[in-house]
């Protein structure tokens, strides 16, 4: 769908006069006026501490380019509503800090300057950081770390039963029902239908060869069956089919799971418990020598379209480009314990904080969501989390949930076009 | 003559209507323009584009064939009656015999009555929070409590299976609308006069006859109301589920409430989440209608 970004809106006339209408009717607020001196950047950095840092960071910035910067900060799973929310009013800030998945649908809507026009050159970018912040080859969104999922194992308890960290599906599968004993179980994943638990299908999907292009392949189809394995024979709890990334890693302060699959910003908790003896490593590989290919995530900061004050976009992106400098990335990423895109940056990352080096591995070969499908991720996303809770719950067998997938993304994406 | 009694009248209508109006308006705005405005956009191919560009281009039926193709709307439509009958039964029953056990009054039953209303006041999403902690197959209190007392051998898989997470939702869902049945029906039966049960005994009636044929038929009005607002509010579930099973394992608890919400809000469909939002609006009148016409047939008696 080929459009150009600048079409279609509604002229400001009318619409301040409809929304003065409503606004003597009923009374409630219309999208307010931009104050022309501060620049609005929105993210999802509701949490402390990363809602001071983000604030810090942006006020360097302002500082620096000679505006007044503000940040509003919405809950993540809200972000995108009131996005669009205010994007059909005419209001959207003048940055947005949105998650990579979420990006190609905004830009295919034209929503998204391509961060070129406004002076960001995507020379010396790595191969992550355009993957996750371009669609169709137009690079709209600057990463200032990214993030990706590892294989966290609890090492008092491994070296208890002798157990050497997995590297294969075989050593993994070994090593779980080895560390099952008692209330504990060997390993824990999430595995919700929603995107938490096909994120973290992904890596087994992916470094086996598959593709969510063709579920019900083989390659697809035997990454399933080995997660279902791993719950069949009781190394891994059937209660993950409703944990969150987070109840995963409360699971494993808990010491009801000896190893975990999760992402680096479970750091801020698991510092929290210090008599833990934590360790990452690369999530295992379906044979030795294989290519661990985990999905990169992570927010990008864009530009959305302003036709009312095109100069705006410049000096936001005056802002996008100081907020994901090499040492802006560095500073981030050590404090909210990410991955710098950026390779110098990631290769001091990597001297600065040792213990999370294999994220800064993992994200070398990492590939985003929506690499190949784009705007219909959602669709694909819906359709693996489906798989995933019927193969993991006994309604259907590993080939049967793949091929049902396979169908239904089909018919979805036909009945679509 | 004529003419001079037609002017009050007439001013007599315009002050009806004046007075009806701001009601009429306020109906027209946040009821009637939704509601058209959701029947229209399950029309409309509405994407997320729309928000950008002001396009919904009208697509004709493509949505609703769309819904009604796919099995998820079906599993849903049969997930919600199981839940709604469910919950209505067990809601019902339970707070009936509650209100009957505590229309005889005994010490501390003022305080006893108000601690059952606790479930009322918690927010549903906290509930379902708190429930999810409750019914962990592994360190929920509930399966431990079951093992501990040898009812079961092994921990039941409350949420984590798809057997037993619709259940699971509809014993959680009785639990939050005791509270509400059983207020509604004490009220109801303190409305009936005592002399009347005692006049049934008095004529020989044990205590389930006097309550069958004398309680209940007395209290039908009343019943018709709990029974018709409970199902209002337990057809439309949404946030219970959400914070409880997100609609799985693999869409065993997904109803048309969280179908609306994943079409519309995951997937971004807003035109195919309309058209599960008007078929639930569509459920929803046909029993408003119900509640109407009982109403009238209570105060005309």
């Amino acid at each position: 769908m080929q459009q150009h970004p600048r079409r279609h809106r509604p002229p400001r006339a009318v619409s301040a006069t409809a929304c003065a209408l409503a606004f003597s009717l009923v009374s409630v607020g219309c999208a307010a006026e931009r104050d022309p001196d501060v620049y609005t950047i929105m993210n999802s950095s509701t949490d402390e501490p990363y809602h001071t840092w983000d604030g810090e960071a942006m006020e360097a910035c302002g500082a620096q380019v000679g505006v007044e910067v503000r940040q509003i900060s919405v809950p993540a799973d809200q972000l995108v509503p009131k996005a669009l929310r205010m994007a059909s009013s005419n209001s959207l800030p003048d940055v947005l800090n949105i998650d990579g998945s979420d990006l190609p649908q905004f830009a295919a809507a034209g929503g998204l300057v391509p961060l070129e026009e406004v002076g960001i050159s995507t020379e010396g970018l790595s191969e992550g950081a355009l993957s996750i912040g371009s669609y169709e080859g137009e690079y709209y969104g600057a990463a200032r770390s990214v993030n990706s999922l590892g294989l966290f194992y609890n090492a008092d308890v491994l070296a208890e039963a002798g157990v050497e960290p997995p590297e294969t599906w075989e050593e993994l599968k070994a090593a779980a029902a080895e560390l099952t004993e008692g209330e504990r179980y060997g390993l824990a994943i999430s595995a919700l239908a929603t995107a938490d638990g096909v994120y973290q299908f992904l890596p087994w999907l992916w470094s086996n060869g598959g593709d969510e292009r063709e579920l019900s392949s083989e390659e697809s189809v035997e990454a399933l069956a080995h997660v279902t394995s791993l719950v069949e024979e009781g190394s891994v709890s059937p209660s993950v089919v409703n944990w969150t990334q987070a109840d995963v890693n409360d699971q494993f302060i808990a010491g009801n799971a000896a190893m975990m699959v999760n992402g680096p910003w479970q750091l801020p908790v698991l510092e929290e418990h210090p008599e833990l003896d934590w360790v990452v490593t690369e999530i295992p590989v379906p044979e030795a020598g294989d290519t661990p290919i985990a999905p990169i995530g992570g927010t990008t900061f864009t530009v959305p379209v302003n036709n009312e004050d095109p100069g705006r976009e410049r000096v936001a992106g005056e802002l996008v480009a100081c907020l994901t400098t090499a040492e802006a990335q560095l500073d981030w990423s050590t404090k909210g314990s990410n991955v710098p895109v950026d390779r110098e940056a990631a290769e001091r990352y990597r001297d600065l904080v040792p213990e999370l080096a294999p994220f800064v591995d993992q994200v070398r070969t990492a590939r985003s969501r929506t690499e190949y499908v784009g705007t219909e991720w959602n669709t694909y996303s819906q359709a693996i989390g489906t798989a995933l809770q019927a193969a993991l719950t006994g309604q259907a067998s590993p080939r049967s949930a793949m091929e049902t997938a396979q169908a239904r993304v089909e018919a979805q994406l036909g009945g679509r076009s | 003559m004529t003419m001079t009694a037609t002017a009050p009248r007439r001013r007599q209508v315009l002050t009806k209507w004046l007075f009806i109006a701001p009601a009429l308006l306020y109906m027209l705005l946040f009821f009637g323009y939704p509601l058209v405005r959701n029947v229209v956009m399950s029309f409309q191919d509405y994407t997320f584009a729309t928000y950008f560009t002001g396009e919904a281009p009208f697509n004709g039926l493509d949505n609703w064939r769309a819904v009604f193709a796919n099995d998820l709307f079906g599993a849903s439509l049969w997930h919600t009656l199981v839940f709604t009958v469910g919950s209505l039964v067990g809601q019902f029953g339970i707070g009936m015999a509650l209100a009957v056990f505590f229309s005889r009054r005994f010490p501390l039953s003022g305080i006893m009555r108000s601690l059952l209303l606790l479930p009322w006041l918690i927010p549903m999403v906290v509930a379902g929070t708190v429930w999810r902690r409750v019914l962990d197959q592994e360190t929920g209190v509930l399966n431990e409590s079951l093992q501990a007392l040898h009812l079961t051998s092994s921990a039941v898989p409350w949420l984590s299976s798809p057997d037993f997470a619709l259940l699971s939702v509809v014993l959680v869902n009785i639990w939050i609308g005791i509270p509400f049945n059983m207020v509604i029906l004490y009220g109801g039966l303190q409305e009936i006069p005592a002399e009347l049960r005692e006049a049934a005994v008095l004529d020989g009636a044990g205590p389930f006859r006097s309550f069958f044929q004398v309680t209940l038929p007395m209290l039908r009005p009343v019943v018709t109301v709990v029974l018709v607002l409970g199902f209002m509010s337990t057809v439309k579930i949404l946030d219970l589920i959400l914070a409880l099973t997100n609609g799985g394992p693999a869409h065993s608890t997904e109803t048309l409430g969280t179908l609306t919400y994943q079409l519309s809000f995951l997937q971004l469909d807003f035109g195919q989440g309309a058209v599960v939002g008007n078929v639930l609006i569509l459920v929803s009148m046909v029993f408003a209608v119900i509640y109407l016409r009982a109403n009238r047939g209570g105060v005309t008696r």
